[in-house]
């Protein structure tokens, strides 16, 4: 499989605090790469520093290099909105703006200068598997939408884009059951188009979507490879320890 | 035993709470009833519609009425650009530092600054330095700068109430700094904002300290108009009505009734800001 994204020796602190050590990861492409570990390993920080969402914390640094196939993501010479625009993001609770369906899906179009006509609009929509629920009623406010209905919305505003990755923040997190086994239908469907990395507190979840998962610890990548290794017969003991519960 | 003590105790308290909220409505429908009761009389459209006669004893209120609303006018020109930029600038923009935070906390003293210091900073200022005179510019602007600190905190207010979700959002599809405060953050803070503002001109609708030496005057002959000349304006034709005038018994009608025309300008621009506020909720949900 072709490295869509990757990060070499990483470190990223927060003033003094050091978040991320020396990480060194490779994501594939039309593959979904499940980001496991406790709280406060560093997983959120590692997936926000591809799309470069530290760049509004004044006190991040970051060292080491990010990549995008051969395009360096922290490079002068390419605009952070490029980047955005190639790798997007759908984050841990549903943040549709506050405008009509219509428009939450046309906006980043037209910022972008791509086309936004109705069809455009009516595809990605389909893509997130929302269009039945909501073609009739494009110009309601997208915050009327339930839970569930919202984080699809973010999903198609991210995929209007046709971006390359979509990073995933715990994008399930705060929806019911059956919202959420939508939304991971959805994931297992976009992996033929887009390369996705999601961040992940659900251990089932991770085994039931990702190819492969990425276990980390206080800011360290511990182990990695094929999620059914990790998860049947994982080489780490900190990796047992924390797929079997025993902390996190 | 214990019970009885504290229902008793509870009984008091509520007992007092409630006075205490009975005592401030008296005293506001005290006040109402008597500038209603003894200025409905006057209320009619000849009283909005004509200019005061007969040194001010008979005639109408146009002239403070046209006077008040450029006043206002000219304030909000001033103050709302300045003020709602100057919020975005330190809420969106500007690094948590110290100088930063020394600027918020001066703009907060500015508010408690009382309005006559205002007043007489604006004489000195836009009268004499800048050479205006006593004029409609004069005071519409000194107006403006003791509007600007209410703005400038509401909008901060109404910016820092927006989740940063909302601005991760927009800068996840690509938007820039700008972009995502001109289309998401703006649009979702506008209820605030307009309320704020709303508030802010119909306090400085009513002020009277800032205007006395800028531009306001006791009478002047036909309609006010040009805002390089002196004005009218309900406020200060209130105070003069009631205070300054040679004939008091004789305007004390007038008196009341224009007290209850500022009342109803005042209270309709209340309105518009709580029917602002509910129209955006209503949007919002």
């Amino acid at each position: 499989m072709k490295t869509k994204l990757s990060a070499e020796n990483l470190n990223i602190s927060f003033g003094a605090k050091h978040v991320l050590k020396n990480v060194n990861v490779e994501f594939s492409e039309n593959e979904i790469t499940a980001l496991i570990g406790p709280s406060g390993c560093g997983k959120s920080t590692l997936l926000r520093s591809f799309n470069r969402m530290h760049d509004l914390s004044s006190d991040a640094k970051i060292t080491g290099s990010l990549k995008l196939e051969n395009l360096d993501l922290y490079s002068k010479t390419v605009p952070v909105t490029e980047i955005r625009k190639r790798i997007g993001m759908v984050f841990q609770k549903a943040n549709p703006f506050p405008k009509s369906i219509y428009e939450n899906i046309a906006y980043g179009l037209k910022i972008n200068n791509l086309p936004h006509d109705k069809a455009v609009i009516e595809k990605a929509l389909r893509e997130a598997f929302l269009w039945e629920e909501v073609k009739g009623d494009l110009k309601m406010p997208a915050t009327r939408l339930s839970g569930g209905q919202q984080q699809r919305l973010c999903i198609a505003r991210a995929v209007a884009l046709r971006p390359e990755v979509i990073l995933m923040d715990e994008p399930c997190s705060a929806l019911d059951p059956v919202s959420t086994l939508k939304i991971e239908e959805l994931i297992s469907h976009l992996k033929e188009k887009y390369t996705i990395v999601i961040v992940t507190h659900n251990m089932q979840q991770a085994q039931r979507i990702a190819d492969k998962t990425v276990f980390m610890y206080l800011g360290e990548v511990k182990e990695e490879g094929p999620t059914s290794q990790i998860f049947g017969n994982p080489l780490n003991e900190m990796t047992t320890n924390y797929i079997t519960g025993q902390f996190g | 035993m214990q019970h009885k003590t504290r229902a008793l105790s509870s009984v008091i308290e509520w007992g007092t709470l409630l006075l205490s909220t009975l005592l401030v409505c008296f005293f506001l429908v005290v006040v109402i009833w008597e500038i209603v009761s003894k200025g409905a009389g006057q209320l009619s459209w000849e009283f909005v519609s004509t200019i005061p006669s007969n040194g001010m004893t008979e005639g109408g209120i146009i002239t403070p009425i046209i006077g008040t609303v450029l006043l206002t006018l000219i304030t909000a020109i001033f103050s709302i650009p300045f003020g709602v930029a100057c919020a975005i600038y330190l809420q969106e923009y500007a690094d948590d530092t110290w100088l930063t935070r020394t600027i918020r906390a001066s703009i907060r003293n500015l508010s408690g600054v009382p309005s006559i210091i205002y007043g007489l900073f604006g004489l000195a200022l836009f009268v004499q330095a800048f050479q205006f005179g006593t004029s409609l510019i004069a005071a519409g602007l000194t107006l403006g700068l003791l509007s600007l600190p209410y703005i400038i905190t509401t909008t901060e207010e109404a910016l820092m109430r927006i989740p940063n979700s909302v601005r991760e959002a927009a800068l996840a599809v690509g938007a820039t700094k700008f972009e995502t405060i001109k289309d998401v953050i703006i649009p979702s803070a506008m209820s605030g904002i307009l309320t704020g503002v709303v508030l802010t001109l119909s306090r400085a609708a009513g002020e009277t300290a800032p205007i006395l030496f800028t531009g306001a005057a006791f009478y002047i002959n036909g309609t006010s108009g040009f805002i390089n000349q002196e004005f009218m304006a309900l406020p200060y034709h209130l105070y003069m009505l009631s205070t300054q005038h040679q004939s008091i018994d004789e305007v004390r009608p007038i008196a009341y009734g224009t007290a209850l025309v500022l009342i109803i300008v005042v209270f309709f621009l209340n309105l518009t800001a709580f029917y602002i506020r509910y129209k955006y909720r209503k949007n919002e949900n």
